[in-house]
């Protein structure tokens, strides 16, 4: 990609024990250009009927990413940085494959469109050496954005984890969730 | 070059060539033995048949990955079932409505889609005007006896006839003047988007997204500088205006099967896709173990666990069940729960 100022220090740190239902980052995120003025982040109740917990989820921009290794249109590109890019428009045919196989349940099929859509981390922000939208107003930094010495700071009893195990598959992720410490991973299933 | 043999795609280059093959037995079959073929056009035709060469090898290559190869196989299949009448009716409203209109670009923007229509449009129409004249498919002679009836030919038969200064004969002879006008116009449409839209500025590469402008309105120019020389200056630049229109129109050929144009081909999977999901809710939806909803055809998601795992993915548990069973929504759900588990094992929410 042109023109990056791309800061590889910063990283995304995600901690949905700490997110509070607020959607302002989902107002944040229609703000980036990215995606058309529309938003991708995900922040919905776990289990309406038993807690009140919410949780929110971007795409983790994954190391090798399932999405991109399913799609028929070779539309999902990463790039150099490890941002696993939204679907290219001129090649993505609306099949959702890329949807259904994300095993963090990120992208999202516009229906009149024909299109995926996914967060691609506030490309036009984090190229140009700024923080994705979301991260800049979550309240409760369930997203952060920053370096590693940082959220040590802030959260000296957790740890950043970017390994996830789903049954038998186990995922790498550019994006870190934070966990109690001395964790390595986090088992889903 | 050794590497460029190794990476050579061995299936891809047999149908590649056939279908190189195929095209110059067309050539010759339309152009009744190079009777009617215009010797002016060669390197039209040859950049043609490099092209054709070009997409049907990159073509083939893409339908050899497993989800591509997946769509290719189902649509068949489904297309040619016992309901073959309704599915083959639907592509066809497809093929009008999402190939032709490209109505799916509207909602992205109206003038992004009437940019891409008029783009498209002219392409489209000027493709159906040249490789047909490029081929020797059509040609056109005086009417016997006359000073002013013309014949247009197809494969050497008679198929049309019109006076010379008629109507039909200016938009005839004037085609690709109006296609064009379209290109520029839609071409220019989507140049001001890539300047203005701040997340194109972002995305865009000058070889993937402007370099096809570009060129598309340099065939355009070039083309209308061939008209406009023989229009108003009768001829005097001609060689200049048709080896640069050449050059231009050459360039693009030999470059679709590598860059942005190679979407026009990619495009028709769309119509696959969509009769995928139609029979697939047609044979039952698959419903996800934590919100109990239907999310997906039981099929897509019979299939993608297959095609996954020829890709090197595993999502089955423990229990028998599979990753992949679960809805986007199941899936995140999954991992808040399994997230509050771990923190609440630690003793400790935050911190
Ligand atoms: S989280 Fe999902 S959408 Fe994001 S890169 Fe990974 S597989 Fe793709
Ligand atoms: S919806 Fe688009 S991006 Fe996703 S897998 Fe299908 S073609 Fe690829």
């Amino acid at each position: 990609m042109p023109n990056t100022k791309y800061n590889q220090q910063m990283e995304f740190f995600i901690d949905m024990q700490r997110c509070i239902g607020c959607h302002a980052c989902e107002m944040a995120c229609a703000e980036c250009e990215t995606n058309g003025q529309e938003s991708m982040i995900h922040i919905h109740y776990v289990d309406r009927a038993v807690s009140v917990q919410t949780t929110v989820q971007v795409c983790m921009h994954c190391e090798d990413p399932v999405c991109a290794n399913v799609c028929p249109a070779d539309a999902i590109t990463k790039d150099d940085f490890g941002v696993v890019h939204t679907a290219n428009t001129s090649r993505c045919i609306g099949c959702s494959n890329c949807v259904l196989a994300c095993p963090f349940g990120v992208p999202i099929k516009s229906e009149p469109q024909e299109l995926m859509m996914k967060c691609n981390m506030c490309y036009d922000r984090t190229s140009a050496g700024k923080k994705p939208m979301c991260a800049t107003v979550c309240p409760s930094q369930a997203l952060y954005y920053g370096t590693r010495e940082e959220i040590s700071k802030m959260r000296p009893d957790s740890v950043p984890v970017n390994t996830f195990q789903f049954g038998e598959q186990e995922v790498k992720t550019k994006v870190n969730i934070m966990m109690p410490k001395g964790s390595t991973h986090l088992k889903v299933h | 070059m050794l590497k460029l043999f190794q990476t050579l795609n061995t299936q891809a280059l047999i149908k590649a060539t056939i279908a190189a093959i195929a095209v110059v037995i067309l050539v010759l079959a339309g152009s009744r033995n190079l009777q009617n073929f215009d010797a002016a056009l060669i390197a039209y035709l040859l950049g043609t048949v490099f092209a054709v060469f070009g997409i049907a090898y990159r073509y083939s290559v893409w339908l050899q990955r497993p989800p591509t190869r997946l769509y290719w196989r189902r649509s068949w299949q489904f297309l040619l079932s016992k309901d073959f009448p309704s599915y083959a009716w639907r592509s066809l409203v497809l093929f009008f409505k999402n190939i032709l209109f490209q109505r799916f670009i509207y909602p992205r923007g109206k003038t992004r889609w009437i940019g891409h229509f008029l783009l498209a449009t002219g392409c489209l129409i000027a493709f159906a005007v040249t490789i047909p004249l490029t081929f020797g498919w059509v040609h056109f002679t005086l009417e016997q006896g006359s000073f002013s009836t013309y014949n247009a030919n197809f494969f050497g038969f008679k198929a049309g006839t019109f006076e010379l200064g008629s109507p039909i004969a200016f938009l005839t002879f004037h085609a690709l003047v109006w296609c064009s006008v379209l290109v520029t116009i839609g071409a220019v449409m989507m140049m001001k988007r890539r300047l203005t839209n701040g997340g194109l500025i972002a995305t865009q590469t000058f070889e993937g997204d402007w370099l096809p402008l570009i060129l598309l309105i340099a065939i355009s120019i070039t083309g209308l500088g061939i008209s406009y020389d023989y229009t108003f200056l009768q001829g005097r630049t001609h060689q200049f205006m048709s080896v640069t229109h050449a050059v231009t129109v050459i360039l693009f050929l030999v470059w679709i099967p590598f860059g942005k144009f190679f979407h026009i081909f990619q495009r028709l999977a769309q119509l696959g896709a969509n009769i995928y999901k139609v029979e697939g809710e047609r044979r039952g939806m698959a419903v996800c173990p934590h919100t109990l909803e239907p999310f997906a055809s039981h099929t897509h998601v019979e299939d993608l666990k297959n095609i996954s795992r020829d890709l090197g993915f595993d999502f089955r548990l423990e229990n028998g069940k599979n990753h992949l069973d679960f809805s986007p929504e199941g899936k995140r759900s999954a991992l808040a729960k399994a997230h509050f588990e771990a923190r609440k094992n630690s003793g400790k929410f935050f911190g």
